[in-house]
């Protein structure tokens, strides 16, 4: 794969999409593509995180493992979506165990990489701070939304 | 009934309403009409022209009413009490249809419901002209919708109307402001106005449909001649003059649908009891709800509609909880509907100024004052 | 038993229906296959719903999720003598009287009512038909009709989302949607314990990104929850779809169910006549309004 191609592939990368083609450049050299097969665990919960994903194909759910109830599944992640931000924010580890659901296919990026061209070029820093902000922020409200458990029963009236 | 060219006004005399009365029960219709009970003029069942409130008075204001002597024996020198012409139309409790279990599942009767068994001709005498104007607006409702309501519809057939121009307007009115009043508009099959002067106490009639015409025909009378009429326009000049409120209604949908978090619903949500009063003595209200009612071994079932009011929590409960909770979202819902979303939903006013929801809120939420307020701070730098 | 002078008044009367078929679809959601006892079933549109009667007990609005036997349509737009399909939740008297009724036994049905699905206006477009909990229950039948006229359309999406997958409604059925080309099925849970689940978790509004439409020429079929339609809304309207091209189904008190008794109403809006399926335009600044 040429870096040519990383930076075509990206264009579906929803918190990438429409990033000025100079910085797409810098980020689509920070990545390459990779593989995991289904049952794969891609980060382990308190691992270091220096690695940020952009999913093209397959499903990656977000885990947390608890005593007696053994792995539940928080969220799944698919093509188009991004996984992983703890590389962006101290103190870089994951908090979460991700596993992929199916076969994945996927842009990995550097990210101590990308941090130390964001560190040089504040614009690059600014444009992705500001993108992963958008994609933080609708999974927030998706969090909420979950919350609000819409679905429930509310209070059963006659 | 039909839209046919009315003889010229007439004159009764008082001496001669008896007649007109008589001439009415001929036709076969019970008399309905105003008459004095429990403090209150209220829409009952007539005897005799007698049980009018003969000589009476109201006075009207936010949150009162009473009732006084007046130095004169005028049948109408009072406005509108509590109850209006909606009761006989579109009745507060009516079942709508009956059903028995069987062994294969039920049947449901439909012949022995209120409606159908309501076959008698009525006569409703003393329609004042904002309330000829409410039920106007309730035939829109009930009439003229997509799904005719049966009952209503065979009330409404079987009414003969008799309207009497309004004299003696209360401290709440505000029919000018909604183009209802004082004069009677449309709808009626006669019209009259009450004349007390030194010609002589007497009633200018004008017949609006062919029965109308007919019946005016049927009793003594003089052709009206221009002092007659002249005397006439100084009544409704009198009470347009004398109007207890105002409303200033332009543009008052949008108005309304651009005030919908305004302080002033707190405000009001702070007095407003959400007592419902406003809503059952309003003439034009009507929501309902349709009740299940069964005999104890479930047997036998009857379905009843019962006036509801937008301001009861159970009025906007959905599965989960009430759409509308607060005081403050409930009165808005009230006045929102009535001076705004009714245009949309009917082409008029829900609101036509008879002032009861005023006279008759327990702790005198005036609606024209509310309007006044949310104009006010509507206003471009108003503070809030 | 009308008499002449009952205009159209046998609209408010129910007559008998019996159920034929009883379906569990979740802990407490059952769907219930009826057929007319003495009477036709009258012809209805995918999104509208019938008042369906327990004697002493009471009556609800329940959308129609289906037919059977319709003959040449497939069934799931009635005609005479078809079985009607009702999804219901027990959460209240009535409901869990209905949900309890056996084959066999009856109820009393007036309908249908109300506006349906718009699909006329979906014609030579994409649909993305999105559903959550038990608003499942009036877009089953929109899925058939759509598949039915497969090449009216463009893209065709149906995204469902519910609390568990125990939650879900019609089951078999979604599993045979996935399995279609022509139909790009998405299915997603709140949480979910272990690696069994097949779907997605997170909440629908996430899943509309994967979904390839093209806003200018897409029609949005919307039911369930209120808050969760107006995120979807929220979503579709930030992706560049016009507030016009947003159908929702709306949940408000009915009572008569023919714009009459007023429970209904949401801003200009009569949501039994008017409704129960809306257009973002005409509802979506009301719905922004607290308590409205």
């Amino acid at each position: 794969m040429t870096t040519r191609s990383i930076a075509d592939l990206l264009r579906d990368v929803g918190t990438l999409r429409d990033l000025p083609p100079d910085l797409l450049a810098v980020v689509s050299g920070c990545g390459r593509n990779v593989h995991f097969d289904t049952g794969t665990t891609i980060l382990r919960e308190a691992e270091p995180a220096d690695t940020f994903f952009a999913v093209r194909h397959g499903r990656v759910a977000l885990e947390l493992f608890a005593p007696g109830r053994g792995e539940v599944m928080i969220e799944t992640i698919g093509p188009g979506g991004v996984l992983g931000w703890s590389w962006l924010f101290p103190p870089y580890r994951w908090h979460f165990d991700a596993v992929a659901l199916e076969p994945v296919q996927a842009i990995a990026f550097d990210g101590a990489c990308l941090r130390g061209k964001c560190d040089d070029d504040p614009r690059l820093g600014y444009e992705l701070t500001r993108r992963f902000a958008a994609t933080l922020i609708d999974r927030l409200q998706a969090t909420r939304l979950r919350l609000l458990d819409v679905y429930g029963d509310g209070d059963a009236i006659p | 009934m039909g839209d046919a060219v009315h003889p010229r006004p007439a004159v009764i005399s008082r001496a001669d309403l008896p007649a007109l009365v008589d001439a009415i029960r001929a036709q076969g219709y019970a008399l309905l009409g105003p008459t004095v009970r429990d403090g209150t003029i209220q829409l009952g069942e007539l005897g005799a022209l007698e049980d009018l409130p003969i000589g009476w008075g109201d006075e009207q204001s936010p949150g009162s009413y009473r009732l006084h002597r007046r130095g004169h024996a005028r049948l109408f020198g009072w406005a509108v009490g509590p109850g209006s012409w909606k009761q006989m139309l579109f009745p507060s409790r009516e079942r709508m249809w009956s059903a028995d279990r069987t062994d294969d599942g039920f049947v449901i009767r439909t012949d022995d419901t209120d409606a159908a068994q309501a076959a008698r001709k009525v006569a409703f005498f003393g329609v004042r002209p904002c309330e000829l104007a409410a039920i106007a607006v309730q035939d829109r409702v009930f009439v003229h919708g997509a799904v005719p309501d049966r009952s209503y519809s065979a009330r409404r057939e079987r009414a003969l109307v008799v309207a009497v121009d309004c004299g003696e307007p209360s401290g709440t009115c505000f029919c000018v402001s909604m183009g209802t009043g004082p004069s009677t508009g449309p709808g009626y099959d006669l019209a009259l106005t009450e004349l007390d002067d030194e010609r002589g106490h007497r009633f200018l009639a004008r017949g609006g449909t062919d029965i109308g015409a007919q019946l005016v025909r049927g009793v003594p009378h003089r052709d009206a001649d221009a002092r007659d009429h002249a005397a006439a326009d100084a009544v409704i000049a009198s009470a347009t003059a004398r109007m207890g409120r105002q409303l200033d209604t332009t543009d008052l949908p949008a108005l309304l649908e651009r005030t919908l978090e305004s302080p002033r619903w707190d405000d009001v949500a702070q007095r407003c009891l959400t007592c419902a009063n406003c809503t059952l003595v309003c003439p034009t209200c009507f929501c309902s709800d349709w009740v299940e009612v069964a005999d104890l071994s479930g047997d036998h079932v009857e379905r009843w509609r019962r006036w509801a009011s937008c301001f009861t929590l159970a009025f906007s409960t959905v599965h989960g909880g009430t759409v509308r909770a607060s005081a403050r979202s409930r009165y808005r819902q009230w006045l929102t509907h009535k001076l705004g979303t009714w245009w949309d939903q009917f082409g008029t006013s829900g609101c036509v100024g008879c002032g009861r929801c005023i006279t008759w809120c327990p702790v005198g939420i005036d609606l024209t004052e509310e309007v006044r307020a949310l104009r006010e701070l509507d206003r471009p730098g108003a503070a809030p | 038993m009308q008499s002449r002078d009952q205009p159209r008044g046998e609209l408010c009367v129910p007559s008998p229906y019996r159920v034929v078929d009883r379906t569990v679809e979740t802990a407490d959601t059952v769907t219930l296959a009826i057929a007319p006892v003495d009477s036709l079933a009258r012809a209805w549109e995918p999104g509208q719903f019938n008042m369906l009667w327990m004697p002493a007990v009471g009556e609800v609005p329940i959308s129609i999720s289906g037919g059977v036997g319709g003959g040449a349509t497939g069934g799931d737009r009635g005609g005479d003598g078809t079985v009607l399909l009702h999804t219901i939740r027990a959460v209240g008297a009535v409901t869990r009287a209905l949900c309890a009724l056996e084959p066999g036994q009856t109820l009393g049905v007036r309908g249908p009512y109300g506006r349906g699905w718009d699909l006329d206006a979906a014609s030579g477009r994409d649909v993305v038909i999105v559903g959550g909990g038990l608003g499942l229950a009036p877009l089953r039948p929109v899925v058939h009709e759509t598949l039915r006229g497969r090449d009216r359309y463009g893209r065709l999406a149906f995204l469902a989302g519910a609390r568990t997958p125990e939650d879900l409604l019609y089951m078999s059925e979604l599993g045979q949607w996935r399995a279609r080309t022509d139909l790009q099925t998405e299915v997603t849970v709140d949480a979910v314990p272990g690696r069994e689940w097949r779907g997605d978790v997170g909440v629908v509004t996430t899943l509309l990104p994967r979904i390839p439409f093209d806003p200018g020429r897409v029609v949005a079929l919307v039911c369930g929850p209120e808050v969760m339609m107006r995120f979807v809304a929220a979503e579709l309207l930030r992706q560049g779809v016009a507030p016009g091209d947003i159908q929702v189904s709306l949940e408000r008190t009915m009572q008569c169910a023919v714009g009459s008794c007023g429970h209904c109403q949401l801003g200009s809006s009569f949501i039994c006549r008017d409704g129960p399926v809306v257009t973002w335009e005409r509802v979506g600044a009301a719905m922004g309004v607290r308590e409205r």
